[in-house]
């Protein structure tokens, strides 16, 4: 069977490391690291600052070479190709929007690099500039106009020249917080609408979330998980993951018994507690004795009695966020633990700092981390 | 009290203006007494007579704007423009045009070079261009002689070397006028080059190379239009003073390839003509506007074109 066009690969990274200075002060910001991105895609770098993720994009768009490794675009190797020559496009951080040039000459300027014919550079500014909905302030100077235009004056300048893939530099982390959830949407539709792979770095997991297809976790110059918000979200690999992307619990187990099956799962009882959960165990753990295990938040119940409950503890502090309550509970054995709940009208269960609480965990809702 | 407001807010403003002129007081008393006042003399004079030993007689003349042109013949009166001058005049023009060129040419690379270099020792870069500035400009202007002449040290290693066998006559050409100038004044180039440059944010070359632009047009199309405003300063802090330089083609030139500096500082010493040496003067003086226009215009339709 063929693949379709959706299913190819746009980017491939293959084992691809970039190292700055020399020993011993080397600094490893990306370390072997391969990952293969879909066309039509809208894949997303995560990490905290530092991890990579900008070195990443900036060998995809060709400002940096690679120490080692290769890269593909469609197939072609660009590993050492100058950015001028890949059908790659950029939104920088700082938008770098060409002072001396007006709102519409910034726009052209790809497309006449690229020498298209005068009409159709003029045809395709008019639609980049409907596109980003800017085309009363055509002829204005670029520092004539606001932080959040000038962001669209970025995306139309990199959108123009139709490019195989667009690369999005944190675009978004210069505008207050009403403008950056409209680009969201925004971006999100610019990239339905136009078809083109788009590589978006940001360290915001809500950004992540709400926008991507698929994201890339990164930390220290490495992928740690690659996959659908959901599975991120959901089925996080590792700690750090877990930790970076929402809010988690993280408690000890030990691990009671491991069955061997398709996929191991384990009976395990949290740290304090008697009763036993059951499990899927990573492969890598399947001869531990102990193992750490996540909670969501939003996953664990509060209740007044403490009989029946998976855990008790006191409540320590309530954070109110309008939609939900976050409980903060110091448990028996001294561990903290939150518990998300949404707030209801008419919601009887108005508990007090102080008071001693129960919380109820189901069973699914119980993952074991690889580390 | 509306009214009452926008009393107040108007004395409020007039205040304000006092207190911007009183800030101002000084820079204009300068510009008065330093600028202003000596050319007016300059303009003055070059209306009056000259005085038999130098000096001026107070008696209006139009003598010395006539000869700035013109030439009296001595046996017989023929009216004739002056070639000595206009030569002299098309002379400067051409070598200060000549080593504005050259420093640009020399400058440019070197402000990139510079601005281009981590901020710790770009300070360093800057401190040695700044280093021919602690000598003398007669001393540098002699070292340069000493460079250049028949059995200078250029033409003595050409000759040990075996690469030429005769030497090179460089002193006393308009070649050595441009090479002493040009050594003068390309500190004046490279600073204001580099002011720009220092500024100019890089990520536009970044920019600039994501959108398809190859090095040439990333320069042409980004960096030159962005720091214009630095080239355009050079140029004039260069060609300016070359127009008027005195000592490098005195000692360079030799004394027979005139500049106009030379020629005015002829007429108030040896000349005894001071109106001439005046009106010699404002005649630079308007070169130096016209030049100056004609630069402007030449920019102006270069934004044009581009914007285009």
């Amino acid at each position: 069977m063929s693949k379709t066009k959706k299913d190819a690969i746009a980017i491939h990274v293959n084992g691809v490391g970039k190292y700055f200075g020399s020993e011993p002060n080397l600094v490893k910001a990306l370390d072997n690291v391969s990952i293969d991105i879909r066309r039509n895609e809208f894949f997303t770098l995560l990490g905290p600052s530092g991890c990579g993720k900008t070195t990443l994009l900036r060998l995809i768009a060709g400002f940096e070479s690679p120490t080692f490794g290769q890269m593909l675009l469609d197939n072609q190797d660009i590993t050492n190709l100058p950015p001028y020559h890949r059908s790659v496009n950029t939104v920088f951080q700082s938008y770098a929007l060409f002072p001396h040039l007006t709102v519409a000459e910034n726009i052209s300027f790809g497309l006449e690099m690229l020498k298209k014919p005068k009409h159709e550079i003029s045809a395709t500014v008019d639609e980049m500039l409907a596109l980003v909905h800017m085309e009363e302030l055509k002829h204005r100077r670029t520092d004539q106009i606001s932080g959040g235009q000038q962001q669209r004056v970025a995306l139309a300048r990199a959108l123009a020249p139709k490019p195989d893939v667009l690369l999005l530099d944190e675009p978004l982390s210069a505008l207050d917080y009403k403008l950056r959830r409209g680009m969201q949407i925004e971006l999100k539709r610019l990239q339905l609408e136009t078809g083109i792979t788009f590589i978006f770095v940001t360290h915001d997991q809500e950004e992540a979330l709400t926008m991507s297809d698929r994201i890339a976790v990164m930390s220290n110059g490495h992928i740690l998980q690659v996959g659908t918000p959901n599975e991120i979200y959901y089925n996080p690999q590792e700690r750090f993951v877990a930790d970076f992307i929402g809010e988690s619990n993280f408690i000890e187990a030990e691990v009671v018994s491991v069955t061997k099956g398709r996929s191991a799962t384990a009976s395990l009882r949290l740290a304090g507690t008697r009763k036993t959960f059951k499990a899927n165990m990573p492969a890598s753990k399947s001869k531990d004795k102990t193992a750490t295990v996540f909670i969501r938040p939003e996953h664990a119940k509060l209740q007044k009695s403490t009989r029946g409950a998976t855990l008790t503890g006191t409540l320590t502090n309530m954070l109110f966020f309008g939609t939900d309550t976050n409980y903060h509970l110091e448990l028996d054995n001294g561990d903290a633990f939150v518990v998300r709940s949404q707030n209801e009208i008419g919601h009887a269960f108005h508990p007090a700092i102080g008071d001693k609480l129960g919380v109820v965990i189901d069973e699914q809702a119980i993952q074991v981390l690889k580390d | 009290m509306a009214r009452k407001l926008s009393e107040m807010e108007a004395e409020r403003i007039k205040r304000k203006n006092r207190a911007n002129w009183l800030l101002s007081m000084p820079a204009i008393l300068l510009l008065l007494f330093a600028a202003s006042g000596p050319l007016l003399i300059v303009i003055v004079y070059s209306f009056l007579t000259p005085g038999n030993y130098g000096g001026i007689l107070w008696e209006f003349s139009g003598e010395a704007w006539f000869k700035v042109l013109f030439a009296q013949d001595i046996f017989d009166d023929t009216i004739s423009l002056s070639d000595a001058h206009l030569s002299i005049f098309w002379r400067s023009v051409q070598l200060s045009f000549l080593t504005t060129l050259i420093c640009l040419i020399l400058g440019f690379p070197t402000a990139y070079f510079i601005a281009t270099r981590p901020p710790k020792t770009r300070n360093i870069w800057l401190f040695l261009i700044t280093i021919p500035f602690w000598t003398n400009l007669l001393i540098r202007t002699f070292a340069i002689l000493e460079l250049i002449r028949n059995k200078g040290v250029i033409n003595n290693s050409l000759i040990s070397l075996g690469i030429i066998n005769e030497p090179i006559n460089m002193l006393y050409t308009d070649m050595a006028i441009v090479i002493g100038m040009t050594y003068v004044y390309l500190p004046l180039m490279v600073l204001p080059i580099y002011a720009a440059m220092e500024r100019f944010d890089f990520r536009y070359v970044e920019a600039g190379f994501d959108l398809y632009a190859s090095r040439f047009k990333v320069m042409r199309r980004i960096i030159l239009p962005i720091i214009k405003p630095g080239v355009i300063a050079g140029s004039i802090l260069v060609f300016v003073p070359s127009l008027g330089a005195y000592v490098t083609p005195r000692i360079l030139g030799g004394g027979k390839n005139l500049m106009i500096g030379n020629l005015i500082e002829l007429q108030f010493g040896q000349g005894k003509n001071w109106p001439l040496g005046a009106a010699l003067a404002v005649t630079m003086l308007l070169i130096v506007l016209l030049a100056l226009i004609f630069y402007m215009r030449i920019s102006q339709r270069s934004e044009q074109k581009d914007a285009q």
